[in-house]
């Protein structure tokens, strides 16, 4: 037993990381690919012209510059996807159910880090501080908000959840919907009593607006800039130690058996001494911690937030985690690395490739559009196994 | 202890109630009802919320009254034909609140089908609504002579592509196309089971917003997030106008305008629309059709198997539902004569949603019932409890106690604007406490009546294969 504990733990903190290596590449090598050809078949055409007439350069060129930067982008917001649908699909494994309120939650996160860092801006704990320091008292806003997510999520379970587990299966996911339109103005309430406006904007502190310079080579005589910003990595290495740590979890400790068990079949799992509401809560609390932490991730990379903000991220993780097959860990990941990349792609090439007449606000339709083809082609997505019909 | 005569105020009601609720008492007290709250709000100049719903309760009495259907139908048309529309022209907010009510009326109807009947949750229904808006408003504008201008660039005077009255056409057709989107939407997604749907649908709605936000370019064919305006009316004959004033003028104490007609013919218009649909959907909960629905939503795998055609009646009632949206959608851009993408983003939805749940998921009264309360807490609850607290911030005073100046309240607290906190608290409360809503449907009630679960699959499907009786 003892002799096999090294073992699980490598296996379970390397395994995730092989695997969120492979489908970065796979996905970002697909899409690639796909572009290039696109540029290749249109070379010449009307599209071509258009943008040669107005950057100067043909349209293979561009792609070709932008590329790797659209990459970067799209892994990272990527990232942020996966974080959420983690929430999203612990909680359908468990209790096949669509917790239509996780967006609140991760809206939440939020505002409980923004509000941490602004009263501490306030105090002066973040002006002239080291690089060090400011990390530091990041991470204490990102455990703040995750406290108050997980908290929030077990309240909500607790409340509007837990009375209606036997009842027929659209009642609680109506009550859920009830819970996501309440929180948004509770929140929208809060934030208008406290501080007299409902929108919250992320402090400027420590060097997380600095942009590492990864290469600096040319194409063609275009010079092609790689950088990336520091939040970005922050972002990319947080979520990376989440999905770890949350695969460990799962995987590999008692908790997480009781957690699959009672996924598996709430009926035998207490027979066996689990207590399935405690499972049930300890699923609420991590996942919605965990969308805690991406909200503050979210707010640190997209710097202003609302008390509406967690809609479009919501529905989007949802469909990461619908596409990558829910109740699936390692599915909530590739969904959310394909659905931000796949939306980063078409923010950035959609209107020179249509030479205008659709832009990036047609990127929010793109996930609406793969959750309906998912979900006609193949429901169990990616990676999921056979769910059965329970009407 | 003595047992004392008390003297029990729900008792005393109750059978005041049953005394009054049948025969010849009935009549006199629905006409005495319906005659003091009638002057009650016309004289009420303080547009109070109490009087006004004291005055609606009179549909309620009507519908519950045990009275011959002819004289129900008399009461009905007098308080509709005549009270309604003398207190609206005097006091031209109640007829808006009565036009929204007859509006969301037939949506959650609509709805109703898909939801109640069905049981298939649609989170995307305002887009069927959209598509009805936005098809009067690009034909019923100048929108399509101007194709090729930006937004906000056209020149003044461009030529209106139709003449008013096209709009009667328009009505009709945003009711076939309406349910032609349904049958689209509905054909893919119908395979995906119960809670996937509702996130698809959801998307959809989300879709259709989109696209009337960015159908700008590369031809104009929304006018953008500005909207379109203005979209023409319908035109009322001088002839009918003069005929009106001579009679309407000296009950409400001045000559009516040429607004307050159109705000009259719009109250009527949807009258007329939700009667036919309340008609339609009455027919057809009765018919084979609702009966189909019915046991779609009990039990899918059973309804097949008792010969149910399962997509063409999901198609059949999302077409249905879309086509309630359509008309009220044409209706809704001519009243307003301005339709934007904002109208129809995903709280309309759950407002209607909220509206079918509150007052009774399947049952036909119970959503009128809930789209009227809905409205009303909106339209007159929420902005009231605002203007009330404006007042209060304006009027200097102070919470004794803790000392707080009623000046100080942040100026954000507006409840007019926090439509979402109350309809995800009904949603919330509903679904915890009462599931099947105010007035609950009837063939819910005779489930329960008869002790029977109520996902047990009833009786009342017919069979189409005869030896079918012998496999159960």
């Amino acid at each position: 037993m003892r002799r096999n504990f090294a073992a699980t733990f490598l296996r379970e903190i390397f395994r995730p990381i092989g695997q969120i290596l492979i489908f970065i590449t796979a996905t970002g090598a697909v899409l690639s690919v796909f572009m290039l050809l696109l540029a290749l078949v249109l070379r010449g055409s009307a599209v071509d012209q258009a943008i040669t007439a107005r950057n100067g350069i043909d349209l293979m060129t561009y792609t070709i510059v932008n590329l790797p930067q659209v990459l970067l982008d799209g892994i990272t917001i990527g990232f942020v996807y996966a974080a959420i649908a983690l929430g999203y699909t612990m909680v359908y494994g468990v209790l096949e159910f669509i917790n239509f309120a996780h967006s609140e939650i991760f809206a939440i996160g939020a505002f409980v880090g923004v509000e941490v860092l602004i009263a501490l801006q306030n105090g002066g704990m973040l002006t002239d501080i080291s690089s060090l320091a400011a990390y530091g008292w990041l991470i204490f806003a990102i455990l703040c908000g995750m406290a108050a997510s997980g908290l929030m999520a077990v309240i909500v379970e607790r409340v509007a959840y837990r009375p209606l587990r036997t009842a027929p299966r659209l009642v609680p996911l109506i009550s859920a919907i009830g819970v996501s339109f309440f929180l948004q103005d509770a929140i929208r309430l809060v934030e208008s009593l406290t501080t007299g406006q409902f929108y919250r904007v992320f402090p400027t502190f420590g060097d997380f607006e600095t942009r590492q310079i990864l290469a600096n080579v040319s194409f063609n005589g275009t010079p092609v800039d790689l950088s990336i910003q520091n939040k970005s990595i922050l972002v990319i290495g947080a979520a990376v130690l989440m999905l770890v740590g949350l695969n460990y979890l799962v995987n590999a400790t008692k908790l997480g058996k009781a957690i699959r068990s009672v996924a598996q079949d709430r009926t035998s799992a207490s027979l066996m001494g689990i207590n399935v509401n405690l499972i049930i809560s300890a699923t609420f609390l991590i996942g919605g911690a965990l969308g805690g932490a991406a909200g503050v991730m979210f707010a640190l990379k997209f710097t202003r937030i609302d008390p509406y903000m967690g809609f479009f991220p919501g529905i989007k993780a949802f469909t990461a985690a619908v596409l990558g097959g829910i109740g699936n860990i390692t599915g909530a990941l590739l969904g959310g690395m394909v659905l931000g990349m796949l939306e980063t792609f078409a923010g950035s090439f959609l209107s020179v490739f249509t030479m205008g007449a659709a832009g990036a606000e047609y990127k929010d339709i793109i996930a609406f559009a793969i959750l309906i083809l998912v979900l006609i082609f193949r429901p169990t997505g990616f990676l999921g196994e056979q769910v059965g019909q329970k009407a | 202890m003595t047992k004392k005569p008390s003297f029990n105020l729900f008792s005393f009601i109750g059978g005041l109630y049953h005394k009054v609720s049948s025969g010849r008492n009935a009549v006199i007290f629905l006409a005495v009802y319906m005659a003091l709250t009638s002057l009650w709000v016309y004289f009420d100049s303080s547009r109070s919320v109490i009087v006004f719903l004291l005055f609606l309760a009179t549909v309620l009495l009507i519908y519950k009254l045990k009275l011959s259907h002819r004289t129900k139908v008399i009461f009905a048309a007098v308080l509709a034909l005549v009270i309604v529309p003398i207190i609206g022209v005097r006091n031209i907010f109640y007829l808006e609140v009565m036009f929204q009510i007859c509006v969301f009326a037939s949506l959650a109807l609509g709805l109703n089908i898909v939801v109640g009947f069905t049981g298939l949750l649609n989170l995307g229904y305002v887009a069927f609504y959209a598509v009805g808006a936005y098809l009067w408003a690009i034909f019923g504008s100048q929108q399509l002579n101007m194709l090729h201008q930006i937004p906000g660039s056209a020149p003044v005077g461009t030529p209106f592509l139709l003449a008013p009255d096209w709009f009667y056409l328009f009505a009709f057709l945003g009711l076939a196309v309406a349910a032609i989107v349904g049958i689209l939407l509905g054909l893919p997604v119908l395979r995906v089971r119960g809670d996937y749907l509702a996130i698809v649908t959801l998307g959809f709605g989300e879709v259709i917003r989109v696209l009337a936000n960015n159908l700008d370019k590369p031809i104009n064919l929304t006018n953008g997030p500005q909207g379109i305006t203005p979209i023409q009316q319908p035109t009322i004959p001088q002839g009918v106008q003069d005929v009106l004033n001579a009679i309407l003028s000296p009950v409400v104490g001045h000559t009516i305008s040429i607004g307050e007609f159109y705000n009259l013919f719009f109250y009527l218009a949807a009258l007329l629309v939700i009667l036919v649909i309340a008609l339609v959907v009455i027919r057809l909960d009765d018919s084979k059709i609702g009966r189909a629905w019915t046991a779609i939503r009990e039990d899918e795998v059973s309804a097949v198997a008792m010969g149910i055609p399962l997509v063409k009646m999901k198609l059949a009632a999302f077409a249905v539902g879309a086509s309630f949206a359509g008309i009220m959608g044409v209706l809704f851009a001519a009243n307003r004569t301005f339709v934007s993408p904002e109208s129809f983003d995903f709280m309309q939805s759950i407002g209607v949603l909220t509206m079918v749940i509150l007052g009774g998921i399947g049952s036909i009264p119970g959503v009128i019932v809930g789209a009227s309360v809905v409205v009303i807490l909106n339209l007159q609850v929420l902005q009231g409890f605002s203007l009330f607290l404006n007042d209060l911030r304006q009027s200097g005073g102070v919470i004794p106690i803790i000392n707080f100046a009623w000046k100080d309240l942040s100026s954000q607290l507006d409840p007019a604007k926090y439509q979402r906190l109350l309809f995800g608290l009904i949603l919330i409360i509903m679904m915890i406490y009462r599931q099947a809503g105010i007035i609950p449907a009837v063939r819910r009630k005779r489930m329960q009546k008869a002790g029977q679960a109520p996902l047990q699959p009833q009786a009342e499907v017919k069979p189409t294969v005869e030896d079918s009786h012998d496999a159960a």
